[in-house]
């Protein structure tokens, strides 16, 4: 039951092309992503689908190619000027504070809405103390949101992998991004954890509206909770629609069953 | 509290006159204890019952609630009352084809529900009403928690805060409604119907009235001394009967704050950090709590085991006389003032249980170990009795008067007596009006005196203390001399719990209905008995081949030797020790049918399907050999046998009737 509107393209991506060295991982990319839908890249191990979002993120330079959020093109980009623009992620192989507690953690992701200089934070100096009363205010709903009200206070690196992934995408939220790109939100999950994930995406992209870009290379949980699927093999796009088109397309049927090329 | 108030909502208004701004509720949202003090608490009631009224719920209308224990949903529940309407709380788990019942049974058309997940539920038993052309269906459904919710255009739907809204406008339209409709309740209004689990047959409603209720609060409050600055922790279903009478009756008679935990998973962080005075948990609670200790101390350092240890010890042998204010010498005083320094007192406060002055616990037989563990660390707890019918209010064990094996003399206003087939009758303030449309089955517990038939068998000892042995039906006799069936009762399940309490017997099944003596079945704990065999460097080649060896018979002969003894010393009890056991070579399992889903021992099918055995027990023979049938999980069938030794338990002469 999807009741959102979805809106005119947010982020367009042309011609990307990035090699490192004479390895080629991504050769001549386009495509866009509308506002509030949740788009999904997928494709076997290998295909290129970390490097992209990679150059979405502003991790990487592509050596062609632009990518323009909102109508504006940039060239180049460093990730602090992504994340300002309102676009977050989480990272496959998680990227979270091992001896901090998941309030902490989250509280980082609220890094870029804090505004008072190092030295009061560290001080808790005037109105350093209030807006942290704030901060922790929207963390608090996150931890709401994602059910995680039991760990609190727990350390993240005790807690188990789908609790983990959670918490990433927990201080992703905090930054409250208007994108939100999931780097195999489900990899390493069993059947319930990714259940549970597949809901939250949805929740989120529901509740708050966010457009949320997501690579995945299980094909069963893409499908079913995307409106658009880009498909990629060895750095080429082969498919890109909705999910029951794509899921006909022979080159992709070809690429996952591992057939002559 | 000083009031002549007789209904609910009157003690609510009667709080917010005379402590309007001492705490009455608390929930954690948000990482933040939010607080409604007395007054607020009644302001908002008035707001919805007013909104409720605007929709057209009227007098004698039923109000199904639906959710974990949240402040709105306790609002839900006065706010029906306030409008002489009857509050139906049910259990949250239940799936939409079970709840419908309860819907259809009660006629209900308006509904509290807590979430997205609730709303759901209950749209679809709307459907299912609908499939069915059913006379009522679920009209309004009201919502406390939005998330989620904002896309749904189905009719009726409506948030709590929106209904709140209607409220006020109607209201500021009709400022004397409310009052007038408080003033009209009378106390023997029904206040609320539970529905009984229904473990035989349909559910049935139980109808309670404003006066048993309040009789059944008053009496626990008195007993207790609870009153206002006494902290409570809500957080079993609000459709138990134990809830009700705790979070809602002796919460409106005593005035003390209600404490509702942020989710089910954080109750003992949130334990932690409200410290009530006054808790209730079943068995398996305190249990699990124990356990978790057990296993982080096993984990700590040497010295630290070493002075647990010593204090532990100390606190059995002397820790449960202090606490009931029995007399112990001044050497053992000072050393357990001592222990309460470096072990008692940290622990009580990691379990959430430093400011305890009350803890109950009921609902299934409590462990000796355990029972004894939580008094001798100097936590209050103790046991009632009571069951749906009766408020869940029929016995109570006052201080200083705490027994283990009874859950305590009748409460006040409560008369017991013993049926000659040894079932529990009480009559008194707290017994049901009726069963919601079901004169039939009211007629068959309520008698021509007003007894209400528990269904318990139970025995009064010397002083005045219920002692529950098993389920009325359950109860049987052993043939008394010359074969006549006068002999002793026996009482299966009584006997079983007692061996189960052994962490090395996972079930037991007992024989002697009929018989001229006990005979036991016994199925051990493959884990525990796993381990203890290891630790003794015991080899073993599986379940069949572990139940056989001479070591774990002589165990498990071990704990049927306690057994006897402390059966023994129990008044009528002495001739009902297991004289012969056997360890069966399978688990019992609901897959096999030899227990139920809630895993209770079907006696009479395992005692048909294993009739050689118990022929063999009866017959005196030294060893018998049995082939058994055995489901798989998968499915398949396949078949276990093995040779089983019968062995004689150890007896003992009967004690003198102890005091």
């Amino acid at each position: 039951m999807k009741h959102r509107k979805i809106g005119d393209v947010i982020l367009d991506v042309q011609n990307i092309s990035l090699a490192f060295g004479g390895v080629k991982a991504l050769s001549d990319i386009s495509f866009d992503v509308r506002e509030h839908e949740v788009r999904a890249i997928i494709g076997p191990n290998g295909a290129g689908k970390s490097s992209m979002l990679n150059c979405i993120n502003g991790v990487y330079q592509p050596q062609q190619g632009s990518i323009a959020f909102r109508g504006k093109t940039f060239r180049h980009m460093n990730s602090r000027q992504v994340a300002e623009m309102g676009v977050a992620r989480t990272f496959q192989n998680l990227a979270l504070f091992k001896g901090m507690s998941v309030l902490d953690n989250i509280m980082t992701g609220r890094n870029l809405k804090m505004k008072s200089g190092l030295l009061a934070q560290a001080l808790r100096w005037g109105p350093a103390e209030r807006e942290e009363l704030q901060q922790r205010e929207s963390v608090e709903r996150i931890i709401d949101f994602l059910e995680i009200q039991a760990h609190r206070k727990t350390p993240v690196g005790q807690l188990p992998y789908g609790l983990q992934k959670r918490v990433d995408l927990g201080r992703a939220l905090a930054m409250e991004p208007q994108v939100l790109l999931l780097d195999e939100p489900m990899a390493g999950m069993n059947v319930e954890e990714k259940q549970d994930m597949s809901r939250f995406i949805l929740d989120v992209n529901d509740e708050f509206g966010t457009t949320i870009v997501l690579i995945e290379h299980d094909m069963g949980v893409v499908m079913d909770i995307s409106d658009r699927v880009v498909v990629l093999d060895y750095g080429k796009k082969i498919g890109d629609g909705p999910p029951d088109d794509v899921r006909n397309n022979e080159d992709v049927i070809r690429a996952y069953l591992g057939t002559e090329h | 509290m000083d009031t002549t108030a007789n209904t609910f909502p009157r003690l609510l208004l009667a709080h917010a006159a005379q402590r309007p701004d001492a705490p009455a509720v608390r929930e954690k949202d948000l990482g933040i204890w939010q607080t409604w003090h007395w007054r607020e608490v009644a302001q908002e009631v008035r707001e919805i019952a007013c909104g409720l009224a605007s929709l057209g719920f009227a007098p004698g209308d039923n109000l199904g609630i639906v959710g974990a224990n949240r402040p709105h949903l306790y609002f839900a529940v006065v706010a029906a009352q306030s409008l002489r309407g009857v509050p139906v709380p049910l259990y949250q788990d239940a799936v939409a084809g079970e709840m419908v019942f309860m819907f259809d049974d009660a006629a209900v058309e308006f509904a509290f529900a807590e979430d997205q997940e609730q709303v759901d539920k209950l749209l679809e038993c709307r459907e299912l009403q609908a499939n069915k052309g059913g006379a009522t269906v679920i009209r309004h459904i009201i919502y406390d928690d939005p998330r989620g919710l904002r896309h749904y255009d189905q009719p009726g739907l409506m948030s709590y805060e929106a209904l709140r809204a209607l409220g006020r406008a109607y209201d500021a339209e009709h400022p004397e409604f409310f009052a007038q409709r408080v003033a009209e309740g009378e106390p023997g209004d029904v206040s609320v119907i539970l529905y009984t689990s229904g473990t035989t047959g349909r559910p049935k409603g139980v109808c309670q009235t404003h006066a048993s209720f309040i009789a059944a609060g008053r009496g626990g409050v008195e007993t207790d001394r609870l009153g206002p600055g006494d902290d409570i922790m809500s957080y079993l279903p609000m459709a138990w009967v134990g809830d009700h009478l705790f979070s809602v009756a002796q919460w409106l008679v005593g005035g003390f704050t209600l404490n509702c935990p942020e989710s089910a998973a954080t109750v003992m962080n949130d334990m932690r950090e409200i410290g009530p005075t006054y808790y209730f948990g079943p068995p398996r609670t305190f249990e699990g709590l124990l356990t978790a200790v057990s296993i982080r101390m096993e984990d700590a350092a040497r010295p630290k085991r070493w002075l647990y240890a010593r204090c532990m010890a100390l606190a059995q042998r002397v820790g449960a006389d202090i606490l009931s204010g029995a007399p112990v010498g001044l050497k053992d005083r000072l050393l357990y003032r001592l222990g309460d320094l470096l072990i008692y007192g940290p622990l009580r406060n990691v379990l959430g249980m430093s400011r305890i002055r009350v803890a109950y616990t009921a609902g299934a037989a409590i462990g000796p170990d355990l029972f004894r563990f939580y008094r001798s660390i100097g936590v209050n707890l103790k046991q009632f009795y009571g069951q749906t019918e009766t408020c869940a209010y029929v016995c109570l064990q006052r201080d200083g008067q705490v027994k283990l094996q009874t859950v305590g003399g009748a409460a006040p206003g409560i008369e017991l007596r013993i049926a000659d087939d040894g079932e529990v009758l009480v009559r008194g303030v707290s017994v049901l009006k009726e069963y919601y449309k079901r004169p039939d089955a009211t007629a068959e517990v309520l008698d021509a005196e007003g007894y209400f038939h528990t269904g318990d068998a139970g025995v009064i000892d010397s002083e005045g203390h219920l002692r529950i042995i098993d389920r009325a039906r359950d109860v049987g006799r052993l043939n008394g001399p010359g074969g006549s069936c006068a002999g002793a009762m026996f009482a299966p399940n009584y006997i079983e719990n007692k061996l189960k309490f052994f962490p090395h017997i996972k079930e037991a099944v007992c024989f002697g209905h009929g018989r001229d003596r006990v005979c036991a079945f016994i199925n051990l704990d493959f884990e525990a008995v796993g381990n203890w065999a290891e630790r003794r460097g015991l080899a073993y080649g599986g379940y069949v081949d572990l139940a056989g060896k001479p070591e774990v018979l002589a165990l498990m002969a071990e704990c049927i030797a306690k057994v006897n003894a402390d059966l023994a010393a129990e008044d009528g009890m002495a001739d009902t020790q297991v004289d012969r056991f056997l360890v069966l070579h399978k688990e019992l399992d609901p897959d096999d049918d030899e227990l139920t889903r809630t895993r209770k021992v079907r006696r009479g099918f395992i005692a048909e399907k294993y009739a050689v055995l118990v022929d063999a027990l009866y017959g005196g023979r030294a060893e018998q050999f049995i082939e058994t049938q055995v489901k798989f999980e998968d499915g398949r069938t396949g078949a276990v046998s093995a040779t089983l030794k019968i062995l004689e338990a150890k007896r003992f002469p009967a004690v003198k009737a102890a005091a």
